[in-house]
């Protein structure tokens, strides 16, 4: 009973300090946090559809390079607020196109064709800017200091986590799991599938599409070649599978680890950087196979199973 | 004039294919999906440009030296990297994953080894950079010859693979490597030969597109990636599948840049292949999944 | 034995967790001895090639050119001793942006080098602003120079912009017309790229205005490998001149597709990557008559030193475009610390009106902006020669019609 009452308030204690972050963090703590709340968002947005319907999605950057584009294309003519709800139209457009796609694809089929999107995508806003508007490169000239991009963010991240764990205890969210486990099992329990598969879909992608709008008027400057890169997708994927995609906090996990460590590395060995990276990633495969989470779930029961049986449980559940 | 567009789009095929060809021996019949493809065609590139500058080899005789070296090191990475995946991994999905991320990793120490021994400059040199006139078009020598020798690489592959008694085991673990032991086929010795064989053809790749492609140590993913369209177009373990979609990409590029625009080339080439995919989720040549 | 692993896993990485936490505890010494010079470039991904040839190494020279001399002078007489900070953004604006803050305010560097490319400049500005750093932008090519100048007065331009190279080329192209050697005909290809297409849209009134007809006009998407297709049709279009505003590696893979296809243009231009030294390699040793971007002035025993030394120190020859340009930027930083000192107000104040001795002759920047460029060069010998403002002392006349393929 107590725990019931914990939990809530320790995720609001935990979202009233992070809240207050800007007041004791120096500026470069704080970008450092914009990047984690960005990733997080990211992550756990790309495994509300991923984790459980396990698709490997690399579309991730066509909707954060999507919402990005719409700021700076509209911030000079829309008042800020109605510019981000257009980026999340778009974002909910887009991703329902390629939500459809997801009605015939499976397995690496689809992890291929949803980087061809996001490369099509960043083709496609070339050739118009090219031809039909004539500029290439725009600029996002939005007065916001590091602290308002990282509210916005933080309020992004913990609406998506919020929204992750409503979906988890609704129909919604059960019915991709049976997917995940067994489309002819799921398709004969009268889960409707399709309207699963693609509304799961376009959740997560409005969900990257306003992080990439929130965070643009940070570079200035924005490019097809530069919002569209492909390293945020595959950051992404990396990020929620080391944490464990089939839970809520897992992508969460996955990212502070990693953005530390990412800082760490290029502050320590600038040259070396790739090398080591790679190699962690090795590690990680082999040392953690199903993420940090369980990881350390699994050690706590090693742990404590010695001493107390019940714990085990709690600690599962 | 249609037949130059044609011409020039064949040959540039000829590129995809070939650099499609390692990756469909070591998704189709390995199930790896080695993001570091492009990272071996790298450094076989690095290899035949240095041998070329240092000692005046040809890159055609390096090419000799680069099949059986891609060969050796393919098959020491699968036995050191991919062998416990695969034995722990539950099923093809785990695999998948796994594999994505260990190569994802092996991208990196890669790219991150030869940043530091090559630098980030753009490399090429000048090798059989001369017209060859075929009916009428300046088609360049070095590219004719990559041309003729990825297809009878591929063809060569291709005919080993359907008409062999080897070749039907390889045939058998890409199609059910569940079921293909209980036929007496030792899995993972045969995929074990096939990644090896995948990682062979892509050092060859890498020291035929270093004729004629001016790369950097950094440039490892445009091949990769363009390898993974061709191997998904084509249908996953079908080497046909993937020399033909290769050359079809090829031409398609090229009509579009000579009739249409070319500033949609490059999205012509997405949209045909997210149309086959969408109306042949197998890809154009794969037998539908189990 | 699965357990173990698990465990020792964890234990790495609270290990880990503790080393990252001591890595990253404030260690400033500030003893005052060295002067801390910071910088965040692109040292992997697609950005690392640009910032490798054109960027580091002109820093890693620099500083060893400085260190050797016993330290940066001040106005004192005094030396310090650069010590670097470097970080790697990994080709993404998000890092740079990062980086920036981190140098800023958890290193306290005393300055900041820019990055390479013209979208992390502009990502970085606000921030060197803010916090009061002055910004070299050298490797940024944009024709909004003089407005960000103003938005951000702590703000140095040192490339010019689209607009300055493209009416450039026309003037050349219009003189070789006059004097009879080239037609009216110009065919050109753009790469889809913020650099490429201010450049193309800048050129297509200033070679209209000059009376050029385009005789083919298109663009190309970036990452474009092949260009047998497109350098066919720039040949069957009758041109005199072929102007590629491209990047490299595609500047590359037209040189070798036009000697393929045995197009001899008069006028043979380049974009980016022309003025590289691999250029000679790619093409086979053929870049004579070649003209691109950039230049510099071949007669000046000072480029000559600095081309010496780059080679020297760092192994390979600089560009004959940014690389000489990035260099004058650091002499005049040290420069301007050799008069104010270390104060970064009075070292922007300085930069901004001060004279400078430079690798490039003498050197005053206009509004913040380094004007006196070379806008296109050719390749003459061994050189990538300069030839507009065809005016300037140190300018060569060009040479046309450029030499045939082998």
């Amino acid at each position: 009973m107590v725990q019931k009452l914990l939990k809530p308030l320790l995720i609001m204690g935990g979202g009233a300090g992070l809240a207050a972050a800007p007041v004791v963090l120096s500026e470069y703590a704080l970008g450092f946090m914009v990047s984690v709340m960005s990733y997080v968002t990211l992550a756990t947005a790309w495994a509300m559809f991923s984790g459980p319907t396990r698709y490997i999605s690399l579309a991730t950057v066509a909707f954060y390079g999507t919402g990005a584009y719409t700021v700076a294309v509209l911030s000079e003519t829309l008042p800020y607020p109605l510019v981000l709800l257009t980026a999340l139209a778009i974002g909910v457009v887009l991703a329902a196109f390629v939500g459809m796609a997801t009605l015939r694809l499976a397995g690496i089929y689809f992890v291929v064709f949803s980087f061809g999107l996001a490369e099509l995508v960043r083709q496609l806003i070339t050739w118009f800017e090219v031809n039909v508007t004539g500029t290439l490169g725009r600029y996002i000239f939005l007065p916001f200091e590091t602290q308002h991009i990282y509210w916005q963010l933080l309020a992004l991240a913990g609406f998506t986590i919020g929204l992750g764990a409503w979906i988890r205890r609704t129909r919604l969210g059960l019915a991709p799991k049976v997917i995940g486990d067994d489309e002819v099992v799921a398709a004969h329990s009268g889960i409707a599938l399709a309207r699963t598969k693609v509304m799961l879909f376009v959740v997560s992608a409005a969900l990257m599409t306003l992080a990439g709008a929130i965070q643009s008027p940070r570079w200035v400057y924005i490019e097809p070649g530069i919002v569209f890169n492909p390293t945020v997708s595959f950051l992404t994927v990396i990020m929620a599978l080391l944490g464990g995609a089939g839970r809520l906090w897992g992508p969460t996990l996955g990212v502070i680890p990693l953005m530390v460590l990412f800082e760490w590395l290029s502050a320590n060995f600038p040259d070396h950087f790739s090398i080591l990276l790679g190699a962690l990633f090795i590690l990680i495969v082999f040392l953690l196979p199903n993420g940090v989470l369980s990881a350390l779930e699994g050690w706590m029961k090693s742990a404590k199973g010695q001493s107390n049986g019940k714990t085990i449980e709690e600690a599962q559940t | 004039m249609l037949l130059t567009t044609l011409m020039i789009g064949l040959v540039l095929g000829g590129t995809y294919a070939l650099v499609a060809l390692g990756l469909s021996m070591q998704y189709g019949i390995a199930r790896i999906m080695n993001l570091a493809h492009g990272e071996f065609m790298i450094a076989a590139a690095f290899c035949a440009y240095v041998l070329f500058n240092g000692a005046g080899l040809p890159p055609l005789v390096t090419l000799l030296i680069a099949l059986p070296l891609g060969y050796g090191l393919s098959w020491l990475v699968y036995s050191v990297m991919m062998h416990p995946l695969v034995k722990r991994a539950p099923n093809r999905g785990q695999l998948e994953a796994d594999s994505i991320l260990a190569t994802f990793g092996l991208l990196f120490i890669l790219q991150g080894i030869m940043l530091l021994v090559f630098g980030s400059d753009f490399t090429s040199y000048s090798y059989l950079n001369h017209p060859i006139n075929l009916w009428g078009t300046n088609i360049a020598a070095n590219r004719l010859v990559a041309f003729i020798v990825s297809l009878t690489l591929g063809l060569g592959l291709y005919v080993l693979i359907t008409r062999t008694r080897w070749g039907a085991t390889l045939r058998a673990v890409a199609l059910s490597p569940a079921s293909a032991p209980l036929v007496g086929i030792q899995v993972d010795k045969v995929a074990r030969q096939a990644f090896a064989i995948g990682g062979s053809l892509a050092a060859g790749g890498g020291v035929l597109v270093s004729m004629f492609v001016t790369f950097s140590a950094a440039g490892g993913v445009v091949f990769t990636m363009k390898a993974l369209i061709v191997v998904i177009m084509g249908g996953t373990g079908n080497l046909m599948g993937a020399i033909i979609a290769g050359l079809a990409l090829g031409i398609i590029e090229t009509f579009v840049t000579s009739y249409i625009d070319p500033g949609l080339s490059l999205a012509s080439v997405y949209i045909l292949f997210i149309i086959v995919l969408l109306w042949r989720p197998q890809g154009l040549f794969g037998t539908a999944r189990s | 034995m699965l357990k173990l692993t698990r465990r020792a896993a964890v234990g790495g990485l609270s290990a880990l967790a503790l080393a990252i936490a001591l890595a990253t505890a404030p260690a400033n010494a500030q003893d005052g001895e060295t002067v801390k010079i910071g910088y965040a470039v692109s040292k992997s991904g697609g950005n690392a090639t640009g910032a490798g040839i054109t960027t580091i190494p002109n820093y890693i020279l620099w500083v060893e050119d400085v260190n050797a001399a016993g330290g940066l002078e001040l106005p004192d007489g005094s030396r310090k001793l650069i010590e670097v900070v470097e970080y790697d953004d990994r080709s993404q604006t998000e890092e740079a942006v990062r980086a920036i803050q981190r140098l800023a305010t958890k290193d306290k560097v005393d300055f900041i080098l820019p990055p390479w490319g013209t979208g992390f400049n502009l990502a970085i500005a606000p921030l060197m602003d803010k916090f009061d750093y002055p910004h070299l932008a050298v490797t940024a090519v944009t024709d909004h120079a003089p407005e960000f100048a103003d938005r951000w007065n702590k703000s140095f331009w040192f490339l010019g912009g689209g607009l300055d190279y493209a009416t450039a080329l026309a003037d050349v192209l219009a003189a070789a017309n006059k004097a009879g050697s080239i037609n009216n005909k110009v065919a050109m290809i753009s790469v889809a790229d913020g650099f490429g297409i201010d450049l193309v849209k800048a050129a297509r009134p200033a070679l209209k205005a000059q009376g050029f007809e385009l005789a083919y006009d298109a663009t190309y998407p970036l990452g474009t490998s092949d260009f047998a297709a497109i350098v066919n049709d720039a040949k069957n279009s009758g041109a005199d001149s072929f102007v590629a505003f491209s990047y490299p590696p595609g500047t590359f893979g037209v040189t070798k597709q036009a000697q393929v296809a045995g197009f001899n243009p008069k006028v043979f231009y380049t974009g980016v990557g022309g003025a590289f030294p691999v250029y000679k390699k790619i093409s086979g040793g053929q870049q004579e008559g070649v003209m691109g971007i950039g230049g510099v002035q071949s007669d000046s025993a000072a480029i000559q030193a600095y081309f010496d030394r780059h080679t020297e120190v760092v192994g390979n020859p600089p560009d004959s475009w940014a690389s000489a340009v990035t260099y004058t930027s650091l002499q005049m930083l040290q420069e301007a610390i050799k008069r104010v000192g270390l104060d970064r107000e009075a070292v922007a104040a300085e930069l901004a009106t001060g004279s400078f001795e430079t690798i490039m002759g003498t050197v005053e920047l206009e509004n913040n902006q380094l004007r006196t460029l070379w806008w296109a060069g050719q390749w003459q010998g061994d050189t990538f020669a300069a030839i507009a403002p065809a005016d300037d002392t140190g300018a060569v006349l060009p040479v046309i019609p450029k030499p045939d393929w082998q």
